[in-house]
C-alpha cells in the first residue's frame, strides 16, 4: 500500500461492497423468489426479503416439482455430475497427451494436428448440431453417458494451455531425463504430470463449469428420463407452454443447480488463478 | 516478470530437446484427433456440404444449389443487420466486463484486509450457466412483473424491452457481462498482485500520482492479460451468449438483439432450415478462423518485447 | 378446478380401460410430446390408461421440451433412423410435416392399413380441417387444440363502472371499455398474448379475409401471404393508435404478456383458451371469458376462429405390428371419455362432437360458464377457405418476421401498412425458399 489515507480505504471498501451487491443481486432475488409462494411472485412488486416457504418449496423441488419433469432431482444431480466430471477428466487426459506429443516430439503432421485441434474446436456444438447428432446416433451413443460426454471432450483450450505450459518447462529437465535413460512416458509420469498440477486444477474449474452448464446437447440426445441433467430439468420446467411457469419451484431448482459449480469455483479459486497465470516454476 | 509470457498467449518457440520415437507421438495424439475427426471435422464438413444444398428438413429431397443459400443470406437485410448487432453486442459485452472487472480488481488489490473475502464474493457468478443467467435477468427485468422494472417505473423511467430495442440491447449486454466480470476479475487481480510493489513505490517516491502510476506502470504490465481476456470475452460474447438471448429477448424487438449465433440457432434448430443455417455456420467459421489468425499475428508481434 | 367433475371424467375414462395386465410380448410405442408441468401429468395418465386397457401395446409418453425442441428432436431422430412412432408437432409445423411425404404415415392411411374403425366426420370441422388435405383426408391426429378468446378482469370492470356480465363484443366496444378502465386509473386497457396468431392469423379467419393465397396454402406450395389487406392494416393501425391513450399495451412476444393480465395491470387480454390454467394459478381476482372481438363493419364477421395447439404425426419406418398399436391408440384418444377428460382438465377443446355432446349432457358448461366459448367460436359457422387453417412453410420464421414488423409498427418506426407490407414480403421470400425445397 502506497498511500494510507483513511478515506481512500473507506472508499475502496465501499466500491467493493457495491460491486459485491450488484453482482450478487440477481442471485439474491432468485433465492428470495425460491422462498415465496407463486402468487406472491406474480403480484408486483415482489418482496426483497425471504418468505416463509423455504422448506416447502425446496421439498417440492426435490420431490414433486421434479416429478412433472420425469426425473427426481437427486438423479439429475448425479447425471450432471457424471457428465461434468466425464467431460472434465476426458478433456484433461486427451489434451495433456496431445500437448505432450506436440511439444516433446518431432513427427510428421505435428503442426497440422495442432492447428486442426485448435481451429476446429472454436465452433460451438450449436451450429453443427444435426450432423453431430447423426454421428452420435450411428455410434449408438444416444441416451447414455458416452453420448453426453465423448462428443464434448475434444478441447482446444486445454490442449493449448498444456502446450504453453510445457513450453515453459526448462529443457534441462527433459535433458536430464534423457541422460538418466528414462523413457518419454516415465518423464511424463514422474516429472511433467506432477509439475502440471496447478494447471490441471485450473482447467478442472473451467471444464467442470463448462460440462455442468451444457444445455442444448443433452437436451437433444436424451429421451430417457433417467439421463436428464439439472439444466434439462430447469429447461423442462420453463417450457410449460400455455401453463403457468412455477417460478418458485424453478428458482429453488436453479439454486440447487448452482451449488456444485459455485462450490468448485469458490473452493478452488486459489489453484484456479495460479494455474491460469503462473508460468515460471 | 508480472504478466510475462502468458500461458494462453505465450511464446511459440520450439523445444530444443525432444524425444525420439516413431510411434509414440501418434499414439499420444490419437485420442484427441479421433474425437476431433469424428465429432467435429466430419459434422462440420457435413455442414459445409449442406450449405450448398437445398434440402427439406427430413432429408427426403436434396438438390445441389451452388451458392443460393449464401446469396439468399447476403441479400437479406435482416442478416446484415444481425452482423452489425453482433459487432455492437460483442464489443460492448467485452468492454463492460473488462472495465468493471479491472476497476474492481484495482480496488481489491488496494485493500489489505478482506481481499480474499471480496474475491470469494465476487467470483461465483462465473459458475452460473448463461441460460440460467438469462432466466435470472428476465426475472428481474420482465417488462410486466420484473422487480427492477417496477423500481425504475417508480422513479419515472419507463422500461419495456419488449418494444424498446436499445433497452433490450442494454439488458442482454448487462446479463452477458455479469457472468464474465467474475472471470475477468480473477485474472486481473492475479495480474495486479504479481506486480512488484517496489516498482510502484519507486514511482510514488518520484512523485507520480496514483492515476499516473496506474497508466504508466500498472496498465502496461497488464496488457498481455488484458489482451488474452479481450479475446476470451469476445469469443464468449460471440458464441456462449445465445442462451441469454434465447431466454431474454429471442432476438427482438424487431431484430435489435438478433446476434449471429442466435440467428443460426433460430433458423437451424427452431426453424429447421438446414441449408440456410449451414450457410450461416460457414460464415461463422470464416469469421472465427479470421479472428484466430489475426489474434495470432498480433500475439507473435507482441511477444517479442 | 372442480375435482368432482374431473373425477367423474377420469372415472369414465377408467371404465373404458379394463384391468387386463400384460403377460406376453408387449410392443412398445414411443410418443414424443411437448407438454410439461401439469399438462404433462395428464398426458402420462392418458398413456397409462391406454396401457391398462389392453395388454398388447405399451405407449411410452416422453416429454421432449418445448414445441420446437420436440420437433427438432423428432427430425434429427428421423434423419438418424431412430424416429419415435408418434411425434407431437405444433400447428405451425404442419406444412413442414405434410411436405415430408416419405417421413410420415397419414392418419387416414394408418387407420385403413390397420383396419381400425375410423370416421373422420366424428371430429369438429374446424379442428379436423386444419390437419386434413383439401379433399378431406386427415393427415395427423389433432391432440391439444385451443383457440383465442377474450379474458377479462371482473373486479376491474366493476371498479370502472362496466358491467362484469356484459364484456365487449366488438373492437369498438373494447376501445370504449379500455378508455373507461384507463379513466378509472388503470395504466392499460387491454393487451394480448401470441399477437401474430391472434391478431393476424385468427383475425383473418374470424373476419373471413384471406391470410394467404391458395386457400391459405392448403391448395399448393406456391401460395403467397396476403395479410396486408385493408382489414388487417386497419386493425393493426388501430392497435398502434390505441397505444397513445394506453387502451392497448404491447406485452411482448409469445405469452410473455400473461403477467400483465394476472397482475391486474391490464383488465382485458386476448389469449388462447388454454391460458385458463395459468390464470387460475396466478390471478387474485375474479375473471371471465368472452368471444374474441370483431369489427362489425367487416362483412361476414364473425366467421370462425382457427385452432392453435398441436397434432400427433405418425412417423414412417416402423413395423406393421407397431402401426397396429399406434392405430389402436389413436382410436383410444378419440374416445369421448378420453376427450372429455382432457377437455375438463385443460383449456383445450374436445376434438370430437361426441365428446362435446357428452360434456353438454352432464351440464359441464352450466357449472363452468364460458368453457364452451372456444368450441362455439370454432364451430359457429362452417369453415371457409379463409378460416379452416394455415399451411405455410417456414411459418415459425415468418411469425418471427411478423413479430419484428409489428414491433416496428408499435414503436412508430413504420405505419401498419408499411410494416405489414414488409412482413408479407419477408414471408413470401421464406415461402419461395420452402417451395424450392419441396421439389
Amino acid at each position: 500500500m502506497v498511500e494510507n489515507r483513511r478515506w481512500l480505504t473507506v472508499l475502496t471498501h465501499a466500491i467493493l461492497l457495491m460491486g459485491v451487491l450488484v453482482l450478487a443481486f440477481p442471485i439474491w432475488v432468485a433465492f428470495v423468489a425460491s422462498t415465496h409462494q407463486l402468487q406472491t411472485l406474480l403480484q408486483p412488486p415482489m418482496p426483497l426479503l425471504p418468505g416463509g416457504h423455504f422448506f416447502e418449496n425446496y421439498y417440492k423441488a426435490l420431490t414433486e416439482g421434479a416429478r412433472a419433469v420425469g426425473a427426481p432431482v437427486w438423479l439429475m444431480m448425479a447425471n450432471s455430475l457424471v457428465m461434468a466430471l466425464g467431460i472434465t477428466f476426458g478433456k484433461i487426459v486427451i489434451s495433456m497427451l496431445a500437448a505432450f506429443a506436440i511439444v516433446y516430439f518431432r513427427f510428421r503432421f505435428r503442426i497440422f494436428f495442432f492447428w486442426m485441434i485448435f481451429i476446429t474446436l472454436m465452433l460451438p456444438v450449436e451450429v453443427r448440431i444435426l450432423p453431430t447428432y447423426k454421428v452420435v446416433s450411428d455410434l449408438g451413443m444416444l441416451d447414455n453417458y458416452f453420448g453426453l460426454t465423448i462428443p464434448l471432450i475434444a478441447s482446444a483450450t486445454a490442449t493449448f494451455l498444456f502446450r504453453q505450459f510445457f513450453m515453459t518447462v526448462p529443457d534441462e529437465l527433459s535433458e536430464a531425463a534423457r541422460v538418466d535413460g528414462a523413457g518419454p512416458m516415465r518423464f511424463f509420469k514422474d516429472i511433467l504430470f506432477p509439475m502440471s498440477r496447478t494447471n490441471i486444477a485450473a482447467l478442472f474449474v473451467i471444464l467442470f463449469i463448462y460440462g455442468w452448464n451444457q444445455y442444448l446437447w443433452p437436451l437433444l440426445i436424451t429421451t430417457d428420463e433417467s439421463m436428464y441433467t439439472m439444466l434439462i430439468g430447469i429447461n423442462r420446467m420453463l417450457a410449460v407452454g400455455d401453463d403457468q411457469a412455477e417460478w418458485h419451484i424453478i428458482m429453488a431448482t436453479t439454486m440447487l443447480a448452482m451449488l456444485p459449480p459455485v462450490a468448485v469455483v469458490v473452493l478452488m479459486q486459489k489453484l484456479f488463478v495460479q494455474g491460469m497465470t503462473e508460468t515460471e516454476k | 516478470m508480472a504478466g510475462g509470457p502468458h500461458p494462453l498467449l505465450g511464446s511459440s518457440v520450439e523445444k530444443r530437446v525432444t524425444f525420439n520415437n516413431r510411434v509414440l507421438p501418434y499414439l499420444l495424439v490419437a485420442p484427441q484427433i479421433a474425437v476431433t475427426l469424428v465429432f467435429f471435422i466430419w459434422p462440420a464438413s457435413q455442414a459445409v456440404f449442406q450449405s450448398v444444398l437445398i434440402q427439406d428438413a427430413f432429408g427426403l429431397s436434396t438438390r445441389f444449389a451452388w451458392f443460393d443459400n449464401f446469396i439468399y443470406l447476403f441479400d437479406n437485410a435482416e442478416y446484415l443487420q444481425s452482423m452489425k448487432v453482433t459487432a455492437v453486442f460483442s464489443i460492448a459485452v467485452a468492454l463492460l466486463a473488462l472495465v468493471s472487472a479491472l476497476f474492481l480488481a484495482v480496488q481489491a488489490d488496494r485493500v489489505i484486509k478482506g481481499a480474499t473475502t471480496y474475491k470469494t464474493l465476487l467470483i461465483w457468478p462465473y459458475a452460473v450457466a448463461p441460460a440460467v443467467a438469462g432466466v435470472l435477468f428476465l426475472f428481474l427485468f420482465n417488462p410486466n412483473v420484473g422487480l427492477l422494472v417496477y423500481a425504475l417505473r417508480a422513479v419515472g423511467y419507463g422500461w419495456n424491452h419488449a418494444l424498446n430495442g436499445d433497452q433490450a440491447m442494454g439488458l442482454v449486454i448487462v446479463a452477458a457481462a455479469w457472468r464474465q466480470i467474475s472471470y475477468n476479475f480473477l485474472f486481473f487481480l492475479a495480474g495486479l498482485q504479481a506486480i512488484p510493489k517496489s516498482l510502484i513505490e519507486a514511482a510514488a517516491i518520484d512523485g507520480a500520482g496514483s492515476v499516473r502510476r496506474f497508466w504508466t506502470i500498472v496498465f502496461p504490465l497488464l496488457t498481455p492479460t488484458s489482451f488474452f481476456l479481450l479475446v476470451m470475452n469476445i469469443v464468449y460474447a460471440f458464441f456462449e451468449t445465445f442462451g441469454i438471448i434465447h431466454q431474454v429477448t429471442k432476438g427482438g424487438p424487431a431484430g435489435s438483439t438478433n446476434i449471429l449465433v442466435y440467428n443460426v440457432f433460430r433458423d437451424g434448430f427452431l426453424g429447421l432450415d438446414l441449408g440456410g443455417s449451414a450457410a450461416q455456420s460457414v460464415v461463422l467459421m470464416v469469421i472465427v478462423i479470421s479472428l484466430t489468425v489475426i489474434q495470432f499475428r498480433y500475439i507473435e508481434r507482441r511477444v517479442n518485447y | 378446478m372442480n375435482f368432482k367433475q374431473s373425477a367423474m371424467c377420469a372415472a369414465a375414462a377408467a371404465l373404458v380401460v379394463g384391468t387386463a395386465s400384460s403377460a406376453g410380448a408387449v410392443t412398445e410405442i414411443q410418443w414424443w410430446h411437448a407438454h410439461g408441468g401439469a399438462l404433462g401429468e395428464r398426458v402420462n395418465e392418458i398413456a397409462d390408461n391406454f396401457n391398462r386397457s389392453q395388454s398388447d401395446y405399451k405407449v411410452s409418453a416422453i416429454y421432449k421440451g418445448s414445441y420446437p425442441e420436440t420437433m427438432t428432436a423428432g427430425v434429427a431422430a428421423f434423419r438418424a433412423g431412430k424416429a419415435p412412432h408418434i411425434l407431437q408437432v405444433y400447428e405451425v409445423g404442419t406444412a413442414l410435416m405434410m411436405g415430408a411425404k416419405g417421413a410420415v404415415v397419414p392418419i387416414y392411411q394408418l387407420m385403413a392399413d390397420a383396419k381400425v374403425p375410423f370416421d373422420p366426420e366424428a371430429y369438429l370441422p374446424a379442428v379436423k380441417g386444419y390437419y386434413s388435405t383439401t379433399d378431406g383426408k386427415m393427415l395427423s391426429m389433432p391432440f391439444a387444440s385451443s383457440t383465442p378468446v377474450l379474458w377479462f378482469n371482473k373486479d376491474a370492470f366493476k371498479k370502472a363502472g362496466l358491467d362484469p356480465n356484459a364484456p365487449p363484443k366488438t373492437w369498438p366496444e373494447v376501445g370504449e371499455a379500455g378508455k373507461k378502465l384507463v379513466a378509472a386509473g388503470y395504466t392499460c386497457g387491454f393487451s394480448t398474448a401470441w399477437i401474430t396468431w391472434i391478431h393476424l392469423e385468427n383475425f383473418s379467419a374470424w373476419h373471413n379475409v384471406p391470410f394467404g393465397t391458395q386457400e391459405n396454402g392448403f391448395a399448393g406450395f406456391n401460395a403467397e401471404y396476403t395479410f396486408n389487406g385493408p382489414a388487417q392494416v386497419k386493425h393493426i393501425q388501430q392497435l398502434a393508435d390505441w397505444q397513445k391513450d394506453k387502451v392497448f399495451v404491447y406485452g411482448g412476444r409469445d405469452n410473455l404478456g400473461n403477467a400483465k393480465f394476472v397482475s391486474g395491470e391490464c383488465p382485458m387480454y386476448t389469449e388462447s383458451s388454454a391460458g385458463y390454467a395459468s390464470f387460475k394459478a396466478g390471478a387474485k381476482f375474479e375473471f371471465g371469458v368472452s368471444t374474441l372481438p370483431y369489427w362489425p363493419d367487416v362483412q361476414g364477421a364473425p366467421q370462425n376462429t382457427i385452432i392453435g395447439g398441436n397434432s400427433l404425426w405418425v412417423m414412417a419406418g416402423h413395423k406393421p405390428a407397431e402401426y397396429k398399436g399406434v392405430a389402436e391408440f389413436m382410436r383410444f384418444l378419440s374416445l369421448p371419455m378420453v376427450q372429455a377428460y382432457w377437455h375438463a382438465y385443460t383449456g383445450y377443446v374436445p376434438i370430437t362432437t361426441a365428446a362435446y355432446d357428452m360434456m353438454k349432457s352432464v351440464k359441464f358448461y352450466n357449472d363452468y360458464p364460458g368453457r364452451d366459448i372456444p368450441i362455439l367460436e370454432l364451430g359457429g359457422k362452417a369453415p371457409t377457405a379463409n378460416s379452416k387453417g394455415l399451411r405455410f412453410g417456414y411459418l415459425p420464421q415468418a411469425r418471427d418476421a411478423m413479430y419484428e414488423e409489428l414491433e416496428n409498427i408499435f414503436t412508430a418506426k413504420k405505419t401498419a401498412k408499411e410494416g405489414l407490407d414488409n412482413a408479407v414480403k419477408r414471408g413470401n421470400e421464406l415461402l419461395r425458399k420452402f417451395e424450392k425445397e419441396q421439389n
